[in-house]
């Protein structure tokens, strides 16, 4: 029986969790007062632009981004294998293909922020 | 003692008679104190000689008992009439395994896996004779002695969302006994195990779903073994892919 | 004597509802959902951020959609209930011994939720929701 290639993406999986169970839900919050039109000094456009612009912004971005998208695309697998979806494979390639791809663009419109 | 008469339905299967099982039911008076294997018990000595079952110890140290009782894997010598609902009592064999007979299931695959992850002490230095005995202290000794406690029931495999869909999958009491020799400070062998453990059918199986730790008779906590032992295999993983070599976690 | 095992068969797509423990397990990881839609939108947010402050605009507006604001109500209920189950399962799978005594799961899960506090507070003071 041969070891597992699963580690590299359980570890983004678990690191995603970690994050996400730190920080979703006041981000989330954040977003609906947002959307109902509060805080418009610091999440409006010159407030976040500000936020964005530093090197710290971009990083704590980046990282809720991407080690979200990879918890999702890696819990995906395991959520339709549950539901009796039988192509682990293609789960596989397309769920981690839109992680690499929204970690890609992450990465390329944060550079340009 | 006050009795109090019980309904139970049993699955039953006999393979010279039967195509698939079917459900036979009993009444049974129950004493106050008596537990779901006594009521089986009753079954077989006074009303149906004919029912196949495991049991011995009657004191939840064997495993030998373990069943379906009102859907949900447990010891029948455990699990107390007067605990359970009013209404009828619902016993099968073992769920995940094929039946055998009644309520005695298969338990080959269980047997094979718990011996494919080499659960014993492996040394890749043996200690010579005249340096006498492996000293162990209390706090390694307590690092992995909850996980010694595992009775072999199999209650984890019945419970198990993932054993159940995919039968190759190594399973919670045989990845947890790996996990008790890895932590083991006489054991050098992590990583002889490390390619059973950590393949696809090992640990990486596992969906952390909780319902081994949840059902286990012996609160053993198996799938905290499993998490551990995906967190030390991960860090492993990534050691030998930077050169850093991977040893005992 | 011949031997005729029988093997009782599962429905792949339906098992879960055979038990409420696995009923919530299923939900749970159903979840990915939820939480890949919203970083996607954390992402197209980003997308905008960086093309101007017209197309910020439409992404601001966008939020205020009774769709999205619903959505985003039910996400954050459901990572709610992901942080406090996985501050709870931490303390199993990184048991921490302090000499021969094993530090209680309690607390290890209570350090978890301080922190989760104090990170969330300082998240919300410097996108300044403490002004009023």
């Amino acid at each position: 029986m041969a070891r597992s290639n699963k580690p590299m993406v359980w570890s983004l999986f678990a690191a995603g969790g970690t994050v996400a169970a730190f920080v979703m839900p006041v981000l989330i919050l954040l977003t609906i007062m947002a959307g109902y039109g509060q805080l418009t000094d610091s999440l409006g456009y010159e407030g976040m632009k500000s936020f964005a612009s530093g090197w710290m912004g971009k990083l704590f971005l980046l990282v809720v981004i991407v080690t979200c998208l990879w918890h999702a695309a890696h819990r995906a697998r395991t959520a339709l294998h549950g539901l009796g979806l039988r192509a682990d494979k293609a789960v596989a390639v397309i769920g981690y293909g839109v992680a690499s791809l929204g970690s890609l663009l992450a990465v390329f419109y944060l550079l340009r922020i | 003692m006050t009795q109090r008469t019980v309904e139970l339905s049993i699955l039953r299967y006999r393979p010279e008679e039967d195509d698939k099982p079917w459900f036979q039911t009993y009444q049974v008076p129950c004493d106050e104190d008596w537990v779901v294997l006594d009521a089986i018990n009753y079954v077989k000595d006074h009303l149906d000689g004919s029912l196949s079952y495991r049991w011995s110890c009657h004191m939840a140290v064997c495993g030998s008992c373990s069943m379906m009782i009102n859907g949900d894997p447990a010891l029948s010598c455990k699990t107390f009439i007067r605990d359970l609902p009013e209404g009828q009592v619902r016993i099968e064999p073992l769920a995940n395994f094929p039946i055998e007979r009644d309520l005695v299931v298969v338990m080959d695959d269980f047997m094979e896996k718990l011996q494919r992850v080499k659960p014993y002490l492996i040394r890749s230095t043996e200690k010579p004779l005249e340096e006498g005995q492996h000293l162990q202290s209390p706090a390694e000794l307590k690092k992995f002695k909850q996980y010694t406690l595992c009775i072999n029931c199999a209650c984890c495999y019945s419970a198990c969302p993932q054993y159940a869909l995919i039968p190759e999958f190594i399973g919670p009491a045989a990845l947890t006994l790996a996990h008790r020799y890895n932590q083991d400070s006489r054991d050098q062998g992590r990583d002889e195990r490390e390619d059973v453990v950590a393949s696809n059918e090992g640990i990486w199986d596992c969906s952390f779903a909780g319902a081994c730790s949840d059902v286990c008779p012996k609160h053993v906590d198996p799938a905290s073994a499993v998490q551990q032992m995906k967190i030390a295999s991960t860090v492993d993983w990534f050691m030998r892919r930077l050169g850093l070599g991977g040893g005992k976690s | 004597m011949s031997r005729k095992p029988y093997v009782r068969e599962i429905s792949h797509t339906t098992w879960y509802l055979a038990r409420r423990r696995d009923l919530l397990h299923m939900a749970q990881e159903v979840t990915f959902l939820f939480i890949g839609i919203y970083t996607i939108m954390l992402l197209w947010g980003v997308k905008a951020l960086s093309e101007g402050p017209g197309a910020y605009q439409v992404f601001l507006d966008a939020l205020g959609s009774p769709l999205v604001i619903a959505f985003n109500w039910i996400t954050f209920v459901i990572m709610l209930y992901h942080s406090i189950s996985w501050f709870s399962v931490t303390p199993k799978a990184m048991p921490v011994q302090i000499g021969e005594e094993f530090l209680p799961g309690g607390i290890i899960a209570a350090g978890h939720y301080i922190a989760w506090v104090v990170v969330s507070a300082v998240i919300y003071y410097l996108a300044g929701g403490f002004n009023g």
